[in-house]
């Protein structure tokens, strides 16, 4: 196993193409739930839990079922059916994710609240699961590239949510106060990580 | 006339983009050129109106705990349908919005209208509700992308329209621009609510 790959397949996924800032995927929760640390730290770890297991089903999914050349089903050609089958195992994972986190943390549970469901119609979980295939990933690289996707947007929430606690302290126009001046934060914080594109790694 | 309302709330007052912040992914990632922001505005009004047809019928059919699966399972049979479309009739768009054409099923905006509005009311006031949704989100969409192409590349709908002394700011149409627009245009018509209000 080339151990070279695995690197760049990690800082790519998490710096060059990071998940919010470069691929514009998994933004509402960005917004939504980086008012605090401690939601951001918690939606950021269910997001990357969610995304790896997402994977891992999904690529099963995709080769065994769906794909006519490695199916079992003799050739039959189901790709038309990606979409669907891929949100619908989505679904119940972050259903078995919610169950386990209230049986477990219901402290952490309250304080998702309202998003923890969310993550079904959160687009970073279903974007992965079709840049697997897109990508034509084999199964350990589909694992490896949700793992470090997830790790990547999590670092995006929390730079987010540090900025943003600190934003009550000052004095912003009326009109950009909330949503909008954290879109222009954001703004800022790509430009930054447009830095990290001319980091060549093959 | 509130069948006039429902068609007309969409495109300003619940305007699913400036004023509810919905559907956010899609918007800031393919509204480089009006021409990807009018291919996507259709192809997401076209899974609006038909998901929020279905769902309006059989709102009193689905029960009330499995009723999200149940919703998405709909919505992707519709998005499936305008993807195989999409890829027939109009590739070169459907290679334009790549990624983001079977993440329409995951466009909070249809789901959302599902849940508030097709789930609760009749057949006839959904459709209407899906329409001026659908063109609200795509009047937002022309909008940002208007700003953004012409000041990224110079140009309206794929044609250069100012001077070649213009220099493009390449910024406006990555990542970073399409935050900044977005951000800006928020305050603008956040500004403009409040000074309606007085």
């Amino acid at each position: 196993m080339d151990i070279g790959h695995y690197f760049a397949l990690i800082i790519g996924a998490i710096f060059i193409s990071n998940f919010i800032l470069a691929k514009f995927l998994g933004i509402c929760p960005y917004i939504g739930v980086s008012r605090k640390m401690d939601s951001a730290i918690g939606m950021g770890l269910a997001v990357t839990f969610v995304m790896t297991l997402a994977s891992a089903a999904t690529w099963l999914i995709y080769a065994f079922l769906l794909d006519p050349e490695t199916n079992i089903l003799g050739g039959v050609n189901l790709v038309f059916l990606k979409t669907l089958s891929f949100i619908v195992v989505i679904a119940a994972l972050v259903q078995f994710v919610e169950m386990v986190v209230q049986k477990t943390s219901p402290v952490l549970y309250n304080s998702l609240g309202i998003y923890l469901p969310l993550i079904t119609t959160n687009c970073a979980i279903m974007g992965v699961t079709v840049l697997n295939i897109d990508q034509q990933y084999n199964f350990i690289d589909g694992l490896v590239n949700g793992f470090a996707s997830g790790l990547g947007f999590t670092l995006a929430l929390i730079l987010m949510a540090g900025l943003r606690e600190k934003l009550d302290m000052y004095n912003i126009p009326k009109p950009l106060r909330g949503v909008p001046i954290a879109f222009i934060m954001a703004s800022l914080m790509s430009l930054a990580f447009l830095g990290f594109s001319g980091l060549a790694l093959k | 006339m509130s069948v006039l309302k429902e068609l007309t709330k969409g495109i300003y007052k619940e305007n699913p983009i400036f004023r509810i912040v919905l559907g956010i992914c899609p918007t800031l990632a393919i509204s480089t050129s009006v021409e990807n922001g009018v291919g996507m505005g259709i192809a997401a009004t076209a899974v609006l109106v038909c998901s929020n047809v279905v769902i309006s019928l059989l709102r009193h059919l689905v029960p009330k705990n499995i009723r999200i699966p149940i919703f998405i399972v709909v919505i992707a049979t519709f998005v499936s349908i305008v993807e195989m479309l999409m890829q027939a009739y109009y590739p070169a768009l459907y290679k334009a919005l790549g990624i983001f054409v079977p993440l329409i099923v995951v466009n909070c905006i249809i789901l959302g209208r599902a849940e508030a509005f097709a789930s609760r009311n009749g057949v006839f006031v959904s459709i209407l509700d899906g329409i001026g949704m659908g063109i609200g989100f795509t009047l937002s969409l022309v909008v940002i992308s208007i700003i953004r192409e012409i000041t990224g590349t110079g140009a309206f709908y794929g044609i250069s329209i100012l001077p070649s002394s213009f220099k493009p700011v390449v910024v406006m149409v990555l990542a970073p621009g399409a935050f900044l627009t977005l951000g800006y245009l928020l305050g603008l018509s956040n500004w403009f609510d409040k000074s309606m209000e007085k």
